[in-house]
């Protein structure tokens, strides 16, 4: 399963004793070892893509791996927006990649407000209208 | 109501819980992260002298001093937000609400983006990401890879990879943009490298390094850089070969590549596409200080530092009653120095005035015997903010 790991290295030495853990990701099961983030977890199974662009569908996977980007973010027992690279597997974790989402706020990007200024006008536009 | 809350367990966050301990001072330490030790975890090069800086083992080594002196520690606790009042300060975080009396932030640095087309795809990340990948998760982040962005981190941390058998390409430019500017302009980039050029078992950047303070010596040697690269531990490192783009539909195929002018303008026509199925993107390192802003600190923009850095003197006091800083957040230096910068802000909490003076002639010490230095105008950074808390007095 784990064909990604590093299990040995010339000065961190071998990766042993290893308590392995099983989760899911979006209905498939995975093994991961004990203190695995979710992120890792799916590194070491192969598995980079997390999520795709709510708006686009573009795929995504994780960027800066320390929390800061939430570019991997992730379903968690039914909770939304959790950090695969700051949330350690748990047994039977039930995890979903992020999905395409509805797109509600149908405009082209040139209609949107550039400044407060431009965002508090349009606003007192709609309202007035 | 606590006596103290760290925000951070890397190695600031825990030297100073430590120092705060021996004061037996009630001691909170909060990490997001899963495992304490901050970036430190990652850690992996070796000193001139041939010994292994490992920060797994000096992680260990805190951890086992914080242990005996029964230290809590949190991990997996996401601080979001700070309030001010009268007698201390309230944390906000994902678990609960934690009223102090005093509060060391010690939250590190985070990587400064450098995107360029395509970086979104999967199997693109942050130079960081794959070391936490390599040595704290041991997972490999690819096959083969190229690194964007050839500075000190990045250097260190390809080299890393390399030790952990992944195969590298090379290390070049990110193409030049608005935001990646003084990383995709050759000139700048090489004044960098010379810093760093006693590192390499290369003749080429040894003779570089000697002519470190000529400025038209490395003029030239930008102007004259071979269209090989120059090696480092047998990986080309390229100044004058920029990444355009990265290809790939589900994940990274391959990146474009093009030689640049001295000045990090693409040169038509040299366009070539090599095939790799990751890239590491580093773009530097900048103080992670959000939190003491909406804290309510003050701040000072100091490039010597890394960025904004929030106001703080030599004892890293800020001028805020009972805030204090530590580490990386106070300028991006090496966790030696976040260290010894921990050991004063804890006895400076902990009202040890003489202990606190002590660390402080440390804090120089390791300054001046540090090998890589990240910025090297770093004292006069320092010297900047310490005089910006004058004016809070």
């Amino acid at each position: 399963m784990t064909t990604n790991r590093i299990l040995n290295h010339p000065v961190l030495g071998p990766v042993e004793n290893k308590t392995p853990v099983t989760f899911t990701f979006d209905g498939q099961t995975f093994e991961g070892f004990e203190g695995d983030t979710i992120a890792s977890a799916l590194l070491a199974n192969g598995i980079r893509q997390l999520r795709v662009h709510e708006e686009t569908g573009a795929p995504r996977a994780i960027y800066c791996n320390i929390g800061h980007c939430f570019e991997c973010r992730v379903t968690v027992n039914k909770h939304e927006t959790v950090r695969a690279c700051m949330t350690t597997i748990q047994p039977d974790m039930v995890v979903e990649s992020g999905k395409m989402e509805p797109a509600p706020f149908n405009t082209s990007p040139e209609e949107w407000p550039r400044t407060y200024a431009e965002f508090e006008s349009k606003k007192e536009g709609d309202s007035n209208a | 109501m606590l006596d103290v809350v760290i925000i951070g367990a890397g190695p600031a966050g825990l030297s100073a819980a430590i120092a705060c301990r021996e004061s037996n001072l009630d001691v909170l330490v909060i990490d997001e992260f899963p495992k304490p030790g901050g970036r430190l975890l990652g850690q992996l090069h070796q000193e001139p002298t041939g010994e292994w800086w490992n920060g797994i083992k000096e992680t260990e080594a805190l951890l086992n001093k914080a242990n005996a002196l029964n230290t809590k520690i949190k991990c997996g606790v996401s601080c979001h937000h700070i309030e001010k009042t009268d007698d201390g300060y309230i944390i906000h975080t994902n678990t609960a609400l934690i009223k102090t009396k005093k509060l060391l932030i010690a939250t590190g640095a985070a990587e400064t983006a450098a995107p360029i087309p395509g970086w979104t795809l999967p199997g693109v990340m942050s130079i960081g990401a794959a070391q936490v990948m390599t040595n704290v998760h041991r997972v490999q982040v690819g096959k083969r890879g190229i690194v964007v962005g050839v500075n000190v981190l990045s250097a260190a941390i390809a080299r890393e990879l390399q030790i952990a058998g992944i195969d590298l390409h090379s290390m070049a430019l990110p193409v030049k943009n608005t935001v990646t500017k003084d990383h995709a302009h050759p000139g700048k980039v090489m004044d960098g490298l010379v810093r760093i050029a006693h590192l390499a078992p290369s003749a080429f950047l040894r003779f570089g390094s000697k002519f470190a303070q000529s400025a038209k010596v490395r003029e030239m040697a930008v102007k004259l850089y071979p269209s090989g690269g120059v090696k480092m531990w047998g990986m080309p490192i390229h100044i004058r070969k920029a990444i355009t783009k990265i290809n790939g539909t589900n994940q990274v195929e391959s990146v474009t590549m093009s030689n640049v002018t001295p000045e990090g303008d693409i040169i038509p026509g040299t366009e070539e596409i090599i095939k790799v199925d990751f890239v590491c993107i580093a773009g530097g390192l900048y103080p992670l200080s959000e939190l003491a802003s909406v804290a309510g600190c003050p701040f000072r923009h100091i490039e010597e530092l890394g960025g904004h850095v929030p106001v703080h003197n030599e004892r890293m006091e800020t001028p805020l009653e009972g805030l204090y800083v530590a580490g990386n957040i106070t300028g991006i230096e090496s966790a030696k120095v976040a260290r010894a910068q921990g050991i004063v802000a804890g006895y400076t909490i902990a009202g040890d005035v003489a202990k606190a003076e002590s660390a402080m002639q440390d804090v120089k010490a390791i300054r001046e015997a540090a090998s890589i230095q990240f910025h090297p105008q770093i004292k006069a950074g320092r010297a900047k903010i310490h005089r910006a808390f004058q004016e809070y007095v």
